[in-house]
């Protein structure tokens, strides 16, 4: 192994060079904006697959970077679909753009307070308090009948055109530049945080939640505030998910949603950003063409994966292509 | 008898009968987790497997009900423990989310496995004839099947407590949790004791997947539909407690029992909300120990 980086003379340098764009993070949105012209058909598919990415990114800041493990994020994902839902449904705001940022900020408000509470707890504690967490907004949107429409879920919502201008048609094609933007948005943001002097304590307290303490980092307000960014954004995906359906049920917050975005950014590899475009697109892709065809051929693949991920390829998808590069360099020199 | 009162102690009933299946599920994931500290989301897996080696037992080979309770929970136990040794062994000192994804990977092949060879329809069987219609306890009468899980429940903790805290190797894994450095060091091959008590607490959950067809139905999802009752029984009652875990799957029974025949669409919540303000109140559960 060599590690010369860390040697570096000059740490801001070193830092500074992690940030700085590289060619090749061009090539998502070269592939978002290409499928748009090469495959007009599956614009639909392609805007749950930019949904997921938002979701799966969501959770890559709390997990990859500070890694808090969640069991509950669809708790978040749910509590901004539902808010946007209802503020259409029940009092008939249906502009799309500042009903996301309505879906976004209710789910940050539920994250800060959920997640001021939750994480002065560690390990198994806290997995059970975020999975009884969102099983319980689970049932407390299945009680509110009134407002959420229970079990039969939500309906009613009509939204009005973005800008004035571009309705959601029926093959979903401004819808998708709709959520591709939403995307960039995140990420940009996600990507300044990381590399922020912020991001690095958050990796900080990954790594070392003792030390972090004892050079005087605030480590539960650290937590708090990306734990309340990370809600925001997994508000946003379930806002931009009620947008696009028009309907919202129960599942939005069920434990089989936590699970999957978790297998997501698994998939794709944690703590690099990009993990979650990666893992989302296959696992949305994938699923929607062996779900329909073979349900448990689909659901003993997915099982598969995880078992030999866990043991096999730490770090998912991009891990494995990341050591593979690696590999190739050094027997070539 | 009072309307009220005859209501009351209906719901009390089978809400003992359904806390009695709740703890003998949960009690081998307790212990597992208590002494490994291996956070197992496929615990139902077993359980549910257990429910399908009692009906393929009583179906296909016209095995007897209790004769193939033993068998199911023989069979599973055995069947564990080279998944243990296989699949979790490696990654005892990882950390939780590596054991949680692998864990659900083992439920979702379980499930699409189980889905594989027995259909998603529930299977029936066909009860004993001592074990169905019902029972007059002098002052009511109840459902046989139910009196009956009661009784197992019982026997279960009784058995249970005398291995725990009578046997050597029963005082072996009492210590091992306690301290496994300390139980190691003075020449506990502690190895070995997880082998056994991960067979064992499988085993269990296999004989309560069996003894669950007739009160909660089995298909395969049930392998991840009560999971999160039977990770509440363990957290709630604090890990590696079998006195925690028997309080907190009763209590759990019995409320979930009366919310169901009070309040049907929600009484879930109020477990779920009770379970997470005793979990903030009390980290380590009722009976558990703080570990650090």
């Amino acid at each position: 192994m060599n590690a010369p980086d860390r040697s570096a003379p000059d740490p801001h340098g070193f830092l500074r060079g992690r940030e700085r764009w590289r060619p090749v993070e061009a090539l998502p949105w070269l592939i978002a904006i290409g499928a748009f012209f090469a495959l007009p058909d599956y614009m639909i598919l392609g805007t749950q697959v930019i949904t997921m990415i938002i979701f799966a990114l969501s959770l890559d800041l709390i997990l990859g970077y500070a890694g808090i493990v969640s069991l509950g994020h669809a708790a978040y994902f749910g509590a901004g679909a539902y808010a946007t839902g209802m503020l259409s449904a029940h009092l008939g705001w249906g502009e799309p753009i500042s009903g996301l940022l309505f879906g976004g900020a209710v789910a940050g408000l539920v994250g800060f307070v959920s997640g001021w509470v939750l994480l002065r707890y560690h390990g198994l504690t806290l997995l059970m308090l975020t999975l009884a967490t969102a099983i319980m907004l689970q049932e407390l949107a299945n009680v509110l009948e009134v407002w959420t429409g229970g079990f039969d879920g939500l309906l009613g919502m009509e939204f009005t055109p973005l800008f004035g201008l571009f309705e959601n048609d029926l093959w979903g094609h401004a819808y998708y530049w709709y959520a591709l933007a939403v995307l960039a948005i995140c990420f940009l943001f996600a990507r300044r945080l990381v590399h922020s002097a912020f991001g690095r304590t958050l990796v900080g307290i990954r790594e070392n939640t003792r030390r972090m303490h004892a050079i005087g980092s605030p480590v539960h307000w650290r937590l708090v505030t990306v734990y309340t960014a990370s809600a925001t954004m997994a508000g946003l995906a379930g806002a931009l998910f009620a947008e696009i359906n028009a309907y919202v049920t129960l599942d939005v917050l069920s434990f089989a949603r936590s699970g999957a975005v978790l297998i997501v950014l698994i998939l794709g590899g944690t703590g690099r950003l990009y993990g979650a475009f990666v893992g989302a697109t296959v696992y949305v892709i994938l699923e929607d063409e062996l779900a329909k065809a073979s349900p448990e051929f689909w659901e003993f693949g997915v099982g598969l994966v995880l078992v030999l991920v866990v043991l096999f390829f730490r770090g998912g998808l991009l891990g494995g292509l990341d050591s593979a590069a690696r590999r190739l360099k050094e027997a070539r020199s | 008898m009072n309307p009220v009162l005859n209501a009351a102690v209906s719901i009390l009933f089978d809400g003992l009968a359904y806390g009695m299946l709740l703890f003998i599920i949960s009690v081998g994931l307790s212990i597992t987790m208590g002494l490994m500290g291996f956070v197992n989301l496929a615990h139902g897996a077993f359980a549910m497997a257990g429910g399908y080696v009692t009906v393929s037992l009583m179906n296909l080979l016209g095995v007897p009900f209790l004769p193939a309770l033993g068998g199911a929970f023989v069979i599973v136990a055995a069947v564990s423990m080279p998944i243990e040794r296989l699949i979790y062994l490696p990654l005892y000192r990882a950390g939780e989310l590596d054991q949680v994804l692998l864990s659900i990977g083992v439920v979702f092949m379980a499930i699409a496995g189980a889905t594989f060879v027995w259909g998603s329809t529930p299977p029936s069987i066909r009860m004993p004839d001592f074990l169905t219609g019902q029972v007059d306890l002098g002052f009511k009468t109840f459902p046989a099947y139910r009196t009956f899980t009661i009784g197992v429940g019982m026997a279960m903790i009784l058995a249970l407590w005398l291995g725990f805290e009578r046997t050597i190797i029963g005082a072996k894994i009492r210590a091992a949790v306690d301290n496994r450095a300390m139980a190691q060091a003075v020449g506990i091959d502690v190895d070995r004791l997880f082998v056994v008590t991960f067979a064992l607490g499988s085993g269990l959950a296999a004989m309560g997947g069996g003894l669950a067809i007739e009160i909660v139905g089995l298909s395969p999802p049930f392998a991840i539909q009560y999971l999160v009752f039977f990770l509440i029984v363990v957290a709630v009652g604090g890990l590696g407690s079998i006195r925690g875990a028997f309080v907190a799957a009763i209590v759990l029974g019995i409320i979930d029992t009366a919310g169901k025949y009070l309040w049907p669409d929600g009484g879930a919540f109020f477990i779920y909300a009770a379970a997470v303000l005793l979990l903030l109140v009390k980290p380590w559960g009722l009976f558990g120990r703080e570990q650090t």
